[in-house]
């Protein structure tokens, strides 16, 4: 990592301008004893968009993040390798019966988070998954409806500039998206031809990136680098949409700043302030309320690492629950050679979804649902697919990677099952800076391996009819979620429906940890739907005096 | 171009022909200079454990030995701890498991050959040597925590593989429209390509 990038952008009363090389933008700052309203810890889709929403309510807000402040225009390379620093890969242990790959898979490292190099793809949760109990009979009930994050879905999708078609086939109607659909590219094509030859619908992936000029952001140009950073900011990620706004409208966004603690009073009923290190030494920001942004793993790690004397087992984990009901999305690829040129380095890599059994009930061995999607992998990751999946090396690895332009595949976002074993927890060992690392431990159930069974038969199907052959699979996962799920019980959860902790009542949660099920579709705007939910009850709170 | 850089040209697509169009900006370009020029000093792996690993890279992608330099980007990588950042229990950090499976590699060499280290066997019983670390018909013991199997794929093909296809020469073999921007693509449907692109499939496509 360069010298640049590890050095704090965010100071002197400034911030990055994403939208220009070398530029900034003014940025409010605040004392460490100036008690804020809001210390947000990491600036990803949950944290971004929070400091955002309450900066626009007058809130003050410091939002932190422990990697870069980048200006994708200046510092996005268009190669794989260069581009790895956007991933968190501070040392983690992964274990359990089928260890989760973490670092790049699933993680990012500075302001936006895994925003930065996702795949824009934005979908809303089936209905009916809010209350899974008791209308799917698996899983777990949320503490909210889809009606109430409904308009907050709609929220999200119109700041995200979100591309798709004007008629979703799955789902309530949501009304045309607020950008016309992409033009499909050809695994699109094929994921297309495919599901009208199995008699199933597909659609154009609504998208978070432009399709047309928005503010400062050029319409999409194609060049296939998403999940690596969009050098162009057609990607409207947290960076470009959340963090550029929260500065404008009164955060303060400090980067390459690590949280380390949060601390609370000497009687432990109320959080004071979080402990961070920034520019080599540690230093403490009073606030008035802290929330956790860190995802799925930091979230847990950082309140099981701020246990005290009158928290033992960390802080909002009176029930236990912290780091448990570690969730994810099983991802087994399938993949095939097609007479035609595909080259699928071309486009985001996800144009075309098929949520049918996200949708249709019947038919199953399992619960739960999966959506996928059409694939563009770039050289590196695919070469790692082929080398590590078929065990290929030497001549025959070669001879795997010259069909490049010629495949195509299909991955889904499978639903994974909540369950108390799979969880993230402390190691004995320390990082850098004293702190203990998490320990992750996963495994799947049954059901989530008959769901996956289902879900590489089906796709296979789905490849052939489209002319795929010599068809091979592939294992992976995507997302992290729900170690510190929302609730409507303190015995069964670790924040209520507006993400505040039942311990303590100035610690709240805005991130993936939330989840109480995982889904079957990619998690960011839900995400983001809940942080603007979060900020609106907030308000609510506060002018009822109750935060 | 960078000076010192070894191109491997296929004589109907070089994506480096780009390299002044609006396909390469200017980070793209002192990113890929920088990887094709002088591989860096080796400061990670012992002289013995760089030996083997450059023999092994040189199976597991059939190239000349040395050419591409991947096993100095490996070293890069180690020295400047550079990683996946996870790793899975039991086992030690990643610069440990990268020793450990080296030796263990070169160790089983000596056993079946007499004495003689991997690095000095040829091609045939090297490759005979990693497919028994692939599938696990070694010594496990000699492998640390994480396994001969687990090593060879997790550790040492993963990161050769990245490595090798993180290169021009690599990208022209296959056909990668490579590096994007700001241009991107305009034509993108099936059996489309734009003029930028490599003209055709490779003409090796496929099995060798």
């Amino acid at each position: 990592m360069n010298a640049l990038a590890e050095s704090p952008r965010a100071v002197g009363g400034r911030a990055p301008d994403v939208f220009a090389r070398g530029a900034w933008q003014p940025m409010r700052e605040h004392d460490d004893d100036d008690a804020v309203d809001f210390a947000i810890v990491g600036a990803g889709a949950g944290g971004a968009t929070l400091a955002c929403a309450l900066a626009r309510k007058h809130f003050s807000v410091v939002c932190f993040d422990a990697g870069p402040y980048w200006r994708p225009l200046e510092d996005f390379a268009s190669d794989e390798t260069e581009q790895q620093k956007l991933y968190w890969t501070d040392e983690r242990i992964s274990g359990g019966d089928d260890p989760i790959a973490l670092g790049g898979n699933n993680s990012g490292r500075g302001v936006g988070g895994s925003t930065v190099h996702f795949s824009m793809i934005s979908l809303r949760w089936r209905p009916e998954w809010f209350r899974s109990r008791t209308l799917l009979g698996h899983g777990f009930d949320w503490p909210i409806t889809y009606d109430e994050i409904a308009p907050y879905y709609r929220a999200a999708e119109r700041a995200l500039s979100v591309a798709g078609p004007v008629r979703y086939p799955w789902g309530p109607p949501r009304g045309a998206y607020p950008y016309r659909p992409h033009p499909m590219n050809a695994p699109a094509l094929l994921l297309a031809r495919g599901a009208e030859a199995l008699g199933v619908r597909w659609a154009p992936t609504p998208l978070a990136t432009v399709s047309a000029p928005h503010g400062k952001s050029p319409p999409c140009v194609y060049r296939g680098f998403c999940n690596f950073g969009c050098s162009t900011n057609a990607k409207q990620s947290a960076l470009v949409v959340w963090a550029h706004q929260a500065v404008a409208a009164g955060a303060e966004i400090r980067d390459l700043a690590m949280v380390g603690r949060i601390e609370t009073d000497r009687v432990g009923e109320r959080v004071t302030g979080v402990h961070y290190h920034r520019a080599g030494r540690w230093r403490f920001q009073r606030a008035k309320n802290v929330v956790v942004a860190g995802y799925a793993i930091e979230t847990p790690r950082l309140l099981l690492n701020s246990a005290t004397a009158r928290h033992p087992q960390g802080l909002a984990n009176r029930s236990g629950l912290v780091g448990t009901h570690l969730t994810t999305h099983a991802g087994p690829g399938v993949w095939a050679t097609f007479e035609e040129e595909v080259r699928w380095n071309k486009g985001p890599p996800n144009m075309a979804v098929c949520e049918h059994w996200n949708y249709c009930d019947e038919g199953k061995d399992f619960h739960g649902g999966y959506a996928f999607m059409s694939q563009g992998p770039l050289p590196r990751a695919w070469a790692q697919v082929v080398a590590t999946a078929r065990g290929l090396w030497g001549e025959a690895l070669r001879a795997a990677m010259r069909d490049y332009n010629h495949n195509a595949g299909y991955v889904p976002v499978a639903e994974v099952e909540s369950r108390p074993e799979n969880r993230v927890e402390l190691a004995d060992e320390v990082d850098a800076l004293g702190l203990r690392i998490p320990r992750v431990t996963f495994g799947y159930s049954d059901n989530d391996r008959r769901l996956q069974r289902h879900a590489l038969q089906f796709m296979a199907e789905m490849l052939e009819v489209a002319g795929g052959r010599d068809l091979w699979t592939s294992d992976d996962t995507s997302h992290l979620l729900g170690t510190c799920r929302m609730g409507g019980d303190p015995q069964t959860s670790v924040v209520d429906s507006d993400g505040r902790s039942w311990e303590l009542g100035n610690l709240w949660i805005c991130d993936g940890s939330l989840f109480v099920g995982s889904g079957a579709v990619n998690p960011s705007l839900t995400i983001q739907a809940l942080a603007l939910r979060m900020a609106d009850r907030i308000e609510a709170l506060a002018a009822q005096r109750a935060l | 171009m960078a000076e010192g850089g070894e191109v491997v040209r296929n004589d109907r697509y070089d994506v480096l022909a780009k390299w002044s169009t609006p396909s390469f900006d200017a980070l793209t370009r002192s990113v890929i200079s920088r990887r094709l020029g002088a591989p860096p000093p080796r400061r990670f792996f012992s002289a013995t454990e760089f030996a083997v690993l450059e023999a092994a890279c040189a199976r597991l992608l059939a190239t000349p030995r040395g050419r591409p330099p991947i096993a100095s980007a490996i070293d890069d990588d180690l020295h400047a701890g550079r990683g996946e950042g996870f790793r899975r229990p039991d086992t030690p950090p990643l610069g440990a498991t990268w020793r450990t499976g080296l030796e263990g590699l070169d160790a089983e060499a000596r056993r079946r050959h007499a004495g003689c280290g991997f690095a000095a066997l040829d091609g045939s019983a090297q490759n005979a040597l990693l497919h028994a670390v692939q599938v696990g018909d070694v010594d496990p013991s000699r492998f640390g925590a994480l396994g001969p199997r687990r090593f060879f794929s997790e550790v040492l093909l993963k990161a050769v593989a990245a490595h090798y296809y993180s290169r021009p020469e690599a990208w022209n073999e296959i056909g990668f429209g490579g590096p994007a921007s700001p241009r991107g693509y305009v034509r993108i449907g099936l059996d489309q390509r734009d003029p930028w692109e490599a003209p055709f499939a490779p003409a090796a496509r496929g099995k060798p």
